[in-house]
């Protein structure tokens, strides 16, 4: 059987895929995944994780920069590259229509943005990726910008972090996208000759291409709880196998079981889990300017830590105090 | 036997038929022959000459084309074929090994689709699986050891889509493989010999130079897996094969290929070793292109060469 028998089977036989969950958007109003009530704030105030049940919606590019950024540190790069349509393409909609119609809708110029920004103040490449846009999808802007910011950070001796969210290589563009997993998988084997350290967090959905080429390489893979995450989508493999999937499959916790990804966090935890990652592996000899380096000694918040340390010697002294006390 | 080819299969029967009843008597049936194969070539010729993406991808997908163990038997001499990724399991739908092309030893590697339902089903028709990427990418390591040059054969409609696979990590696999091959501190030449579908042909794809036979295609996914996308109907994938330039002389044109290997008119299954020798003069010349680059420079250009595919514009 080749991939064209699976594909002439009847499509019925997949499970119906979940429903599309509504974004909750009133003052109070009611979570599509657990049904109940919540609070916009509180919605908001968790970067859109529903406070009761704790589901995931997906953010913007624009939120999860927010997201992550210390506030207006961000300097977009390559903002100004855009599509072209190499092959001329047209299925049931011309490319050019989808690119105008998904520019529309999002605002942003491609699938992925990408920048300079400070994350608890330490400078990275930062790259965001937005499935809002031809369900980010990889064509050769998300390639190039990709490519352009790992070559950034390479050059810079900057950490760089990815954020995915694709549905994998952009169909539209044919080999040209193929290719951009090859060109960014090459960039980043050159990130990594220089020693500076990769974080990616896969979101709902990462999958195909981009699974399989830049998002997959980093050093250290941070899932959201239930994102999906494959290489290939789960009608396919149903198709293939005519079966239906477990449960759970494909799921973040599904790939960090299978030893695929480093860790799930929740959505409001990210960003310092991967700040306190680059403070663990990045020693301060590392970075490029000896001066610069030595201004980040003397500004380290030493106070905070002695401190601490004087309050834990405070307690343990009250404690034997105590323990003499009660002899 | 493809529809296209039908018509020319009978009167090439025929034309047999007759040569064999003439055997005897040359001179008898000399006029009716020299007319029977008159007319065989020019059926052939417009048959032949101009064929569509969808055609093309027909051939590519021939039950008698030559497949990569026989380009391996064709080209080479002393294969020694070596098996597993020491991770896992042996992959029958990748295989490999050192072996000889005109006396220079080289590592051969190749996704192989079986030939006959018990082949096929043991090869899983192609479709590796991720320890086939990590078999591949295993001998790949061994080559850069003994400074071997690559030569990789592409022929797959994709990676396996199946539950073993995402859980051992498929994507992973791929991404590997193609950070790895970039960075390979030795000669790759890659040869789509058929199909060349998604990452699970690009996981064999990168290289110094990037060949495919003249009836090959190369493409982001199969034109079956577009219609059924793009276009919602998994009837209409002659239109997306002709929509996602997929053929060999659209991807030379795009830079994307290096050269096109030719195939005797019809398909590689009309001249299997004729296709195998064109193929190997191309490799032995490239192959001695490669081997007075020195290792750095010749990464630098791997690098450029991947670095430059893409098109857009750039406002200011």
């Amino acid at each position: 059987m080749g991939i064209k028998d699976i594909l002439d089977l009847k499509q019925t036989k997949a499970e119906e895929p979940p429903k599309k969950k509504g974004v909750p958007k009133g003052i109070w109003s009611k979570c599509a995944a657990c049904n109940k009530t919540i609070y916009q704030k509180d919605f908001l105030k968790n970067l859109k994780v529903c406070p009761e049940c704790g589901f995931h919606y997906q953010l913007s590019a624009r939120e999860r920069l927010d997201s992550l950024v210390d506030p207006g540190t961000f300097e977009e790069t390559n903002s100004v590259l855009l599509a072209d349509d190499p092959l001329k393409f047209k299925a049931n909609k011309t490319y050019r229509e989808s690119l105008d119609q998904s520019k529309e809708k999002t605002a942003l110029p491609e699938a992925v943005v990408t920048g300079w920004s400070k994350i608890n103040g330490r400078l990275v490449m930062l790259g965001v990726m937005d499935f809002h846009f031809i369900g980010g999808t990889m064509g050769s802007v998300v390639g190039e910008k990709i490519t352009r910011a790992v070559e950034n950070a390479t050059e810079a001796e900057t950490p760089l972090i990815i954020v995915a969210a694709s549905g994998g290589a952009r169909m539209q563009e044919g080999m040209f996208s193929l290719m951009q997993m090859a060109k960014t998988s090459a960039a980043i084997a050159r990130l990594g000759k220089n020693r500076m350290p990769y974080i990616t967090v896969l979101t709902h959905p990462t999958t195909g291409g981009v699974t399989a080429s830049f998002a997959s390489l980093a050093d250290v893979i941070i899932g959201e709880p239930g994102a999906m995450i494959g290489f290939t989508g789960p009608r396919v493999i149903e198709q293939t196998i005519k079966q239906r999937l477990p449960e759970g499959f494909q799921t973040a916790e599904f790939m960090l079981e299978h030893g695929m990804i480093d860790m799930v966090i929740e959505r409001p935890k990210i960003k310092n889990t991967i700040s306190d990652y680059l403070d663990m592996v990045l020693p301060v000899s590392k970075k490029k300017d000896t001066k610069e380096a030595i201004k980040d000694i003397m500004n380290r918040p030493l106070l905070d830590d002695v401190n601490n340390i004087n309050k834990r010697i405070q307690k343990g002294i009250s404690k034997i105090q105590e323990k003499v006390k009660g002899d | 036997m493809l529809d296209i080819e039908r018509p020319i299969v009978e009167l090439e029967k025929r034309l047999e038929d007759l040569k064999r009843l003439a055997k005897d008597r040359p001179d008898m049936f000399d006029s009716e022959i020299k007319l029977l194969e008159k007319n065989v070539a020019e059926l052939k010729e417009k048959t032949f000459r101009d064929l569509s993406a969808w055609q093309k991808v027909q051939i590519a997908r021939h039950p008698d084309r030559p497949l990569a163990r026989d380009f391996i038997e064709m080209m080479f001499t002393g294969f020694i074929e070596v098996h597993g990724d020491r991770l896992f399991s042996d992959d029958p739908a990748v295989i490999g090994g050192p072996a000889n092309l005109k006396k220079q030893p080289v590592m051969v590697i190749g996704e192989q689709k079986g030939r006959g339902t018990k082949e096929r089903v043991k090869c899983n028709f192609g479709m590796p699986h991720p320890e086939g990427y990590r078999k591949a990418l295993r001998l790949m390591k061994m080559a850069e050891k003994f400074s071997l040059p690559v030569i990789s054969l592409i022929d797959t409609q994709g990676a396996y889509p199946g539950i073993g696979a995402e859980e051992r990590g498929q994507a992973w696999a791929i991404a590997e493989n193609l950070r790895e091959m970039s960075a390979l501190k030795t000669p790759i030449i890659c040869v789509d010999i058929g199909e060349g579908a998604s990452g699970g042909a690009l996981a064999m794809g990168v290289g110094d130079r990037i060949y495919m036979l003249e009836n090959a295609y190369f493409s982001v996914i199969t034109p079956e897996g577009c219609a059924s996308i793009l276009y919602k109907d998994p009837g209409r994938a002659e239109e997306a094969a002709e929509s996602l330039k997929m053929t060999a002389d659209s991807l030379l044109r795009f830079g994307i290929i290096d050269g096109i290997i030719p195939e005797p008119l019809g398909g590689a299954h009309r001249g299997d070793q004729e296709t195998a020798d064109n193929l190997k003069k191309v490799l032995i010349k490239s192959m001695e292109e490669l081997r007075d680059i020195e290792i750095s420079e010749l990464l630098d250009q791997r690098y450029e060469r991947l670095r430059k595919i893409g098109v857009y514009e750039e406002g200011s």
